[in-house]
């Protein structure tokens, strides 16, 4: 960081080899971030071709595109590479990247911490693929790990699951885990230590504030799995017994500590989500976000009592009344934040003067979608409905509402709407437009469509049904929407091809947004500021572009 | 280190690094939570012997040396930020030297265990809780004693000076955070569990 101003002075090198040490050897945030980011983008383009081998096997009845061992590889692998590998990297990317940026930083607290956590996420997700060549192991069996995302034991114990294969999904996983640790103590010790003169926590940007309630979600919810997974691999390789039912030791002990985990991971990933909307809908409505002290509560609110209701992926396990009642329960109260949260969006959109631009049109789609989500959610926490449905095709439709229809449309929001300052150059918006309309229209027939398999009684996992339970019209309509969102993703890329070679221009702030990072140049020089900025209200911006109308002196 | 940008105006209590020490606690605490509520949990399930009543016995030196080593390295802080570099090597050394002897008193807790009980990880559900819990946090220990003795050695050569005595200060919360650990496993192991 010391030699950055003679950057300016130096003749530029074009060496390949010089980008890539650049590259390799940065802890700059922004480098980072967009590290983080892309290698998200990459692992969801592999995670998105398992999905589609799966979505051709099920499309028609008794298919034979991949083997029964085969398809419980895919399903494994989708859904821990989508939570570990593209979920995470993507909100800890956008997290580096922004948060000095908004509070007026030069850079995170810990630079090197946050280059030693993204190389360690990504050997993390290579050691996780690597099983699919490496995994063989002592008894000659497996390739990729083939026991699901949440490895429920005793399948996942030595007996059932013999070679290397779910070794390497927990080492991959807990490798991995590093990246989203140091980047959680990062974000808060740069937002609690790092605001420039004025960012008083009042006025931090929503973003910022998300996402500092996101990071201890993670130090309090990631160390659990990764001591759980401790515990498996011990079991595995000792001779331990803790998931070991011969030995007196308990298998529902091991999603009582998974989900411990795996709830609070839900709103670890759509926490930034709401991140993202928070900014992007205020500057496309041109109103000031409603309800600012809301939100940040209605967070904390969530991030609290989501660490108490991770029992309700285990209804059917026979908990007993007492606990039924307690996980249903609370589950039904996070209703209530996070609907407070729907109503503040719609506020600030209510009576605004709306440019429908790409950002704003995802967000828009995250917010009906989300709605949908959260309504199959509040159903799911019914315990007698649950029942009924468990582990039936009804819950994936709900978790990827969730997860696509909330996570990955604000992702692709807030990409159209940051990626001008990380590049200087602006996404083109008919490129852009085509991959929205294609993108969600194939998300709803895919996943609208899917909540119908699930109520005929599909379970999920299954590689293949016969062909009379009225199943058949449902899952080749499923299948048929994942070719409207390949071809929207295939538009998204073509876009971002397109504007790095010869994009238009972004400028310092296509957006006429309000918060610090639109008020340096795109991209942001190394040090970010030329001087450090002075904040005395939630919008900067809009106080020096309104010296005669400014937000400090109404707040 | 570059020095910090921010702080004019809304000076924090607070410096990143301090921050960021708290946090790795919060993190490591939330992973010894769950070893700890595993052993709690699989108290007295064990199908078959040797059973914590019958081989453990009450940590009294481990304890004592861990304990009190809390209490050197505070000294020996407080003589760094002093600028008394004799107090301070003695304070840092009297803390190895404390851990050591934890260490070394689990280390033949451990061989009691193993070679006179026939108490393995493998042998029921207590081996695999008490190896487990207590294994990490000697290990927790043995990451300590290392960082304390590399502060101990650069200080025998003359690079820890003064101006280093806040990180010192956050290596002995870490060490306090380890203390408070034992203090947690001491009354699950061998009060709550025998
Ligand atoms: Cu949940």
């Amino acid at each position: 960081m010391a030699s950055i101003p003679l950057a300016d002075t130096e003749p530029r090198r074009r060496f390949r080899s010089d980008v890539l040490h650049d590259w390799v050897t940065t802890v700059d945030h922004k480098k980072l971030g967009i590290l983080y980011i892309a290698s998200g983008i990459v692992f969801f383009v592999i995670g998105g071709l398992e999905a589609t081998a799966m979505r051709i096997q099920l499309a028609v009845p008794e298919n034979d595109f991949v083997s029964p061992e085969v398809f419980n590889r895919l399903f494994t692998m989708h859904g821990t590479t989508m939570v570990f590998l593209v979920g995470m990297p993507i909100i800890t990317g956008f997290g580096n990247y922004l948060i000095p940026l908004m509070i007026g930083a030069r850079d995170m607290a810990f630079p090197r911490l946050n280059a030693w956590g993204f190389w360690m996420f990504l050997f993390g997700g290579l050691l996780l693929y690597f099983s699919y060549l490496g995994s063989t192991g002592l008894y000659g069996a497996g390739s990729a790990p083939d026991v699901g995302w949440f490895a429920y034991t005793p399948l996942a114990g030595k007996a059932f699951s013999r070679g290397n294969a779910t070794d390497y999904w927990i080492l991959g996983i807990v490798v991995s885990g590093f990246g989203s640790l140091s980047g959680a103590v990062n974000m808060i010790a740069t937002a609690l230590t790092m605001r420039c003169e004025g960012m008083s926590l009042g006025r931090m940007p929503l973003f910022v504030w998300m996402m500092v309630i996101v990071s201890f979600m993670i130090l309090v919810a990631l160390p659990p799995l990764t001591a759980a997974q401790v515990m498996l691999l011990f079991d595995r390789f000792l001779g331990a017994h803790f998931f070991d039912t011969q030995a007196g030791g308990d298998a529902v002990l091991w999603q009582h500590f998974f989900w411990f985990f795996g709830h609070p991971e839900v709103y670890i990933l759509m926490i930034p989500g709401f991140a993202y909307a928070s900014e992007i809908i205020p500057v496309f409505s041109r109103k000031v976000i409603f309800g600012y002290s809301v939100m940040v509560g209605a967070t904390v609110a969530i991030g609290f009592v989501s660490l108490s209701v991770w029992a309700h992926h285990m209804f059917a396990v026979g908990m007993g009344r007492g606990l039924n009642i307690w996980f249903a329960t609370a589950t039904m109260i996070v209703g209530i934040p996070t609907g407070m949260k729907l109503f503040n969006w719609l506020a600030t959109m209510y009576g605004g003067r709306i440019r429908f631009r790409v950002p704003m049109l995802f967000c828009t789609a995250f917010l009906a979608q989300f709605l949908v989500a959260g309504l199959t959610g509040i159903m799911l926490a019914a315990v007698p409905f649950d029942w009924q449905v468990t582990d039936s095709y009804f819950v994936v439709a709900h978790f990827h509402f969730v997860l696509i229809g909330g996570l990955v449309c604000t992702i692709f929001g807030a990409i159209y709407y940051w990626f001008p300052k990380m590049s200087g150059r602006m996404l083109d918006e008919r490129l852009g437009r085509w991959h929205f309309w294609l993108f969600v229209i194939g998300f709803n027939v895919t996943f609208l469509t899917m909540h119908g398999q699930g109520l005929l009684g599909m379970p999920r996992r299954i590689y293949t049904y016969p062909a009379d339970r009225g199943w058949e019209i449902w899952n080749l309509v499923t299948s048929l929407g994942v070719v409207l969102q390949i071809a929207g993703v295939l538009f998204f890329v073509y876009a971002v091809i397109k504007a790095l070679r010869s994009g238009e221009p972004a400028g310092d702030d296509p957006w006429d947004a309000w918060t610090l990072e639109w008020s340096t140049s795109s991209p942001p020089p190394d040090y970010n500021f030329d001087e450090a900025p002075v904040v005395r209200s939630r919008r900067p911006l809009w106080d020096l572009k309104h010296p005669d109308d400014p937000d400090w002196k109404y707040e | 280190m570059t020095a910090p940008i921010d702080g004019q105006g809304n000076a924090t209590a607070w410096s990143r690094g301090e921050v960021g020490t708290l946090l790795l606690i919060l993190a490591e605490t939330s992973f010894f939570a769950i070893f700890i509520v595993g052993y709690l949990f699989y108290i007295g399930k064990s199908l078959s012997g040797p059973y914590p009543a019958d081989v453990l016995e009450l940590p009294v030196v481990a304890t004592i040396c861990l304990l009190s080593s809390s209490v050197t390295v505070v000294v020996a802080v407080r003589a760094l930020e002093a600028d008394r570099r004799g107090a301070f090597l003695a304070g840092i050394f009297a803390t190895v030297l404390l851990g050591g002897g934890f260490l070394a008193a689990t280390a033949l807790e451990w061989r009691k265990l193993i070679v006179d009980d026939g108490l393995m990880i493998s042998t029921n559900l207590f081996g695999t809780t008490f190896y487990s819990l207590v294994g990490f946090h000697a290990a927790h220990v043995t990451v300590g004693l290392l960082l304390l003795a590399l502060v101990g050695v650069l200080g025998v050569l003359g690079f820890v000076r003064k101006e280093h005595a806040t990180r010192v200060d956050l290596l002995s919360w870490y060490w306090h955070f380890v203390d408070v650990v034992w203090i947690a496993v001491f009354t699950v192991v061998y009060v709550v569990g025998v």
